[in-house]
């Protein structure tokens, strides 16, 4: 296995997603948490985000079909999602939480509509570039560039 | 980090968001602090022992209560139920809890929601994402918190009179001078919205 070869893509790939917009310096706080103590740190913080959004977008979709919108409910709901962004550090999918929020306090139903989409969509893309990212860390073996040394 | 020498202390972290509380325990663990970490406002008045409204009698704080001593509780500010604030003033009412320094958490930089909190007695109010740099600031606030137990054995916790000045030995009792600016410190945060420190 070219180790080298691994950690290379892995380090591009994480320089992409910060390049992006898709990650922004709250990820480095993540990661600067990371040590011997805790050496999965990251990962697990991004896997328990991923499970913990899911369930939250699911219960925004449950609350859109509805035939009767309750903003206040939907807004509550994307503040969670939102806090949940800015907590490891997904730029992308803040901003259109925010989208979403503007929307609700506007009562503009298709407008929730529309960036509810979207947020999905980068939900998934993101997803997948983290996914992807850890596994080729975990192929690469014990890297630099997940760890920080101890202070 | 070295704290060999120092003793650790134990803060009690209130958060409904499951990642938020990985990330604020992870943060208080590298900071060197035991963590008790619960996911609801009631749940934490459990934890300290407050089991119903009438805080003021010690008959209602659990035997459990004094077991597990809290340095700090740190929570957030929106939480389903009992929100962050509600705990803070349940906390301040409790006559063997009040000294106990709580800072709020909040993803929304509200001015009102700040001073509300500071002037129901919080000592911090820190943006979200909390970063390590916010944590550093929790220790002056534990080990005020430790001089002034060490001062105030046998006086009674409820002694907030009007103090104007760090060396007014007011009501009579054993008190430094510094005791009582910790005091006057606290209940000008307390009954008023400054000096605070905002994050």
């Amino acid at each position: 296995m070219d180790y080298v070869h691994l950690r290379r893509q892995a380090a591009s790939l994480r320089k992409g997603l910060f390049d992006q917009g898709y990650l922004d310096e709250q990820f480095y706080q993540l990661e600067d948490l990371q040590d011997d103590a805790s050496p999965n740190f990251v990962e697990e913080v991004v896997t328990l985000f991923f499970r913990d959004s899911a369930r939250l977008m699911a219960n925004i979709d449950q609350a859109l079909d509805k035939c009767v919108k309750d903003f206040n409910k939907l807004d509550v709901y994307m503040q969670q999602l939102k806090g949940s962004c800015t907590s490891i550090g997904a730029s992308r999918m803040k901003t259109d939480c925010s989208a979403f929020r503007e929307c609700c306090r506007d009562e503009n139903i298709e407008g929730c509509m529309r960036s509810f989409q979207k947020i999905k969509r980068e939900h998934s893309v993101l997803r997948q570039k983290l996914e992807s990212y850890f596994q080729l860390l975990r192929q690469a073996g014990p890297v630099e560039c997940a760890t920080r040394p101890n202070k | 980090m070295t704290v060999e020498t120092q003793p650790q202390f134990h803060v009690l972290a209130v958060d409904d968001s499951v990642l938020d509380r990985k990330l604020i325990e992870r943060l208080l663990k590298t900071s060197s602090y035991q963590v008790t970490t619960v996911d609801s406002g009631t749940k934490a008045l459990e934890f300290l022992g407050i089991q119903d409204e009438n805080s003021e009698n010690a008959a209602s704080v659990s035997p459990h209560h004094q077991e597990v001593e809290v340095n700090l509780i740190i929570t957030d500010y929106c939480m389903p139920g009992i929100t962050g604030y509600d705990l803070l003033k349940k906390v301040k009412e409790s006559s063997s809890l009040r000294d106990i320094p709580v800072v709020i958490m909040s993803s929304e930089n509200i001015p009102s929601r700040i001073s509300r909190c500071m002037e129901e007695g919080a000592d911090e109010f820190f943006l979200k994402p909390v970063q390590l740099s916010d944590v550093s600031r929790l220790k002056p606030h534990i080990l005020k918190k430790s001089v002034k137990c060490q001062d105030e054995n046998q006086n009674q916790n409820k002694s907030v009179t009007t103090i104007s000045s760090p060396t007014n030995n007011v009501s009579g009792n054993k008190r430094k001078a510094t005791d009582d600016g910790i005091c006057s410190e606290r209940i000008r945060t307390r009954y008023s919205a400054g000096p605070v420190t905002i994050v």
